[in-house]
């Protein structure tokens, strides 16, 4: 067997750095996100990095793939200057407005593509979403093993997979074989720079684009119109607090907080 | 797959998956109960259920009954211990299709993060994440409370056509409520039955339990939080002192993390971390992001301490301290054990 195809899933996402610039149109109830540059989802470097780590060990392909509007194609070459043979854009209108799993649904047709896969790698969750709803809405639509909160990873040439999960206060050792769905976190590596190098190649990697058509979609199970969640009203939530200045040197100031202490009754 | 619904009538039930480890239920598996219970009060009356999936199970099954589920759905079986989502997710997406309650909540912890989307595509239902608020319309609709953009924007979501309607929520979101000494109903389940033609391929070969360093972040009177603003592991220790000194807990923010100052990512609080409700919360060289904010917005008391005046976390707080934390925390500890009688020694160095 000459190694894996391993699809990493990948998402532009606006940069959180400026998500202070997010704004609601308080007329339309929708975000305002102009000029908002977009960059790769932070978790997805550490879904590629494993991929490329795999590829190097065992041989193989490893495809990106990414529900985003042809306009953020450039994020995804990003993402090809550090590593990936190709990358394959799912676009179309008809995909705007999607929930979780209308998204997993159309990430899973896009899979189906570029069959067959061995492995299907995500970040766990996404910056701007952060649902940790896609891996396991995809293994389920392609009707394979799924694991979201992957933390260790050791897939063997035969294809049978040790993963370690992070749960509350330590981990869980599962075992499976591929193919499969494996969303990571931050902790599972450390993602490789990009070389100048790999900027140039990338230069050279096909990007394919496929809309609903392609994909074989049904329009009405996928976006706003397929999507189960509704979006309702939004707010900017507010954190306000009194916020009364204590006064004083430091010793001043710390004896009015023991004071606040007292009188919460923590000072035991 | 199992066929999910579309929706029907109204005053469904409203169900809880709950988790349990070690004999114990996760405190949000009580969170959300209560939370479903005032729901249903609210509602004017629905049943309220839980599911329990374990192996010798019974005696939490009933301590679920007692805290106020009206029935309590039992998978107890060794197929259902330790969990994994293709057999737990097969067994609840069965189970809610043949009963078709309205609401299902989910505790969003490790397993419950992964279990509700699975459940969720197999039923081709609505799921809103980690939600932080939770009502009933009148109507009947289930409006969820969700955060995006690291805190900065809350939107209302519905799953309006499709049921059950289900919902994800972290710990520390809903305050526990307090023992009802009821008797509800335990129902036990054939699991067999229930994943007879389940394809099962997870293998779950070891749990492993760390017992956790220092004071837990739930439920902790007293959290001391540190930023950025900290600068190095070294003064970081001195957040730690201060913590000993009031029995409480150190938390940290994202970029704290990131940093490697703190003991790992289950210290951090905030939107992608931990939600803590303390009496009083003391935070240090935190900037104020939203993403953190979320956090501790249920403190009862918020201090925050910063050498910006103009720091933005000072909005969010309601004593404001300008200064440095290097001489602020140990002027703090004296005065603390000042107060608690212990003399004005001097903190143990950092």
């Amino acid at each position: 067997m000459g190694g894996f195809h391993i699809v990493v899933l990948v998402k532009p996402v606006p940069d959180p750095e400026c998500y202070d610039r997010v704004e609601i149109d308080p007329a339309a109830g929708v975000l305002a996100r102009q000029g908002m540059p977009s960059v790769l989802n932070p978790s997805d470097r550490h879904a590629l990095e494993e991929a490329l780590a795999l590829q190097e060990r065992y041989g193989g392909r490893v495809t990106l793939v990414s529900m985003t509007p042809e306009s953020s194609a450039e994020t995804l070459r990003e993402a090809l200057a550090m590593g990936g043979d190709e990358a394959v854009v799912l676009s179309d209108r008809a995909f705007a407005g999607s929930d979780s799993l209308a998204t997993a649904r159309v990430l899973a047709a896009g899979i189906a593509k570029v069959l067959p896969f061995d492995l299907v790698l995500a970040g766990n969750e996404s910056a701007d979403g952060g649902t940790v709803h896609v891996p396991s809405q995809v293994g389920e639509l392609l009707g394979v093993a799924h694991l979201a909160n992957v933390i260790r990873l050791e897939v063997d040439a035969d294809g049978s997979v040790r993963a370690r999960t992070r749960i509350e206060n330590g981990y869980v050792e599962v075992e499976g074989e591929l193919p499969m769905v494996l969303g990571l976190r931050r902790e599972v590596n450390t993602p490789r720079y990009t070389s100048l190098m790999g900027v140039l190649a990338s230069q050279e990697k096909p990007i394919r684009v496929l809309g609903a058509e392609e994909l074989g979609v049904d329009r009405s199970r996928v976006g706003m119109e397929g999507s189960n969640m509704r979006p309702g009203k939004m707010s900017r939530p507010s954190f306000c607090r009194k916020g009364e200045r204590v006064k004083g040197d430091p010793e001043e100031a710390a004896a009015r907080i023991v004071g606040i202490l007292r009188a919460e009754g923590v000072l035991g | 797959m199992t066929g999910g619904a579309k929706a029907s009538g109204r005053g469904g039930a409203i169900w809880i998956v709950a988790e349990q480890a070690g004999g114990k239920l996760a405190p949000v598996s009580v969170e959300i109960l209560g939370r479903a219970l005032a729901m249903a009060r609210e509602a004017g009356g629905r049943e309220v259920a839980a599911v329990l999936l374990g192996k010798d199970a019974g005696g939490l099954a009933d301590e679920l009954a007692s805290h106020g589920a009206d029935k309590v759905f039992l998978a107890d079986d060794p197929r259902m211990e330790p969990y994994r989502n293709d057999a737990h997710g097969a067994v609840l997406a069965r189970l809610i299709a043949r009963e078709s309650p309205e609401v299902v909540l989910f505790g969003a912890g490790a397993c419950g993060e992964e279990l509700a989307p699975t459940v969720a595509a197999r039923l081709d239902t609505g799921l809103g994440a980690h939600c932080t608020s939770l009502d009933l319309t009148d109507g009947g609709l289930l409006m969820m409370g969700v955060l995006g953009f690291g805190g900065r924007v809350h939107t209302e979501m519905f799953c309006p056509a499709r049921r059950p309607q289900m919902a994800s929520v972290k710990p520390g979101i809903f305050p526990p409520p307090p023992r009802a000494d009821r008797k509800g109903t335990v129902v036990r389940e054939d699991v067999a039955a229930l994943l007879e033609g389940e394809k099962i391929r997870l293998r779950a070969v070891k749990v492993v339990r760390e017992a956790p360093e220092g004071v837990p972040l739930e439920g902790a009177e007293v959290v001391v939080g540190g930023g950025f603003g900290i600068g190095g592991k070294e003064q970081w220790t001195l957040l730690e002192d201060l913590a000993r000194e009031l029995s409480g807990a150190v938390g940290c923010t994202r970029p704290a993390l990131d940093e490697g100052w703190t003991p790992g990512e289950h210290t951090m609080i905030g939107t992608s971390g931990k939600t803590v409700r303390p009496k009083v919360y003391l935070g240090f060289g935190i900037s104020g992001s939203p993403h953190h904010m979320v956090g501790v917005k249920d403190a009862g008391v918020i201090v925050s301490v910063n050498t910006d005046a103009r720091a933005p976390v000072f909005e969010s707080s309601d004593y404001c301290v300008v200064s440095d934390f290097r001489k602020f925390v140990p002027a703090l500890i004296r005065g603390i054990r000042k107060a608690k009688g212990e003399g004005a020694g001097e903190p143990s160095p950092a």
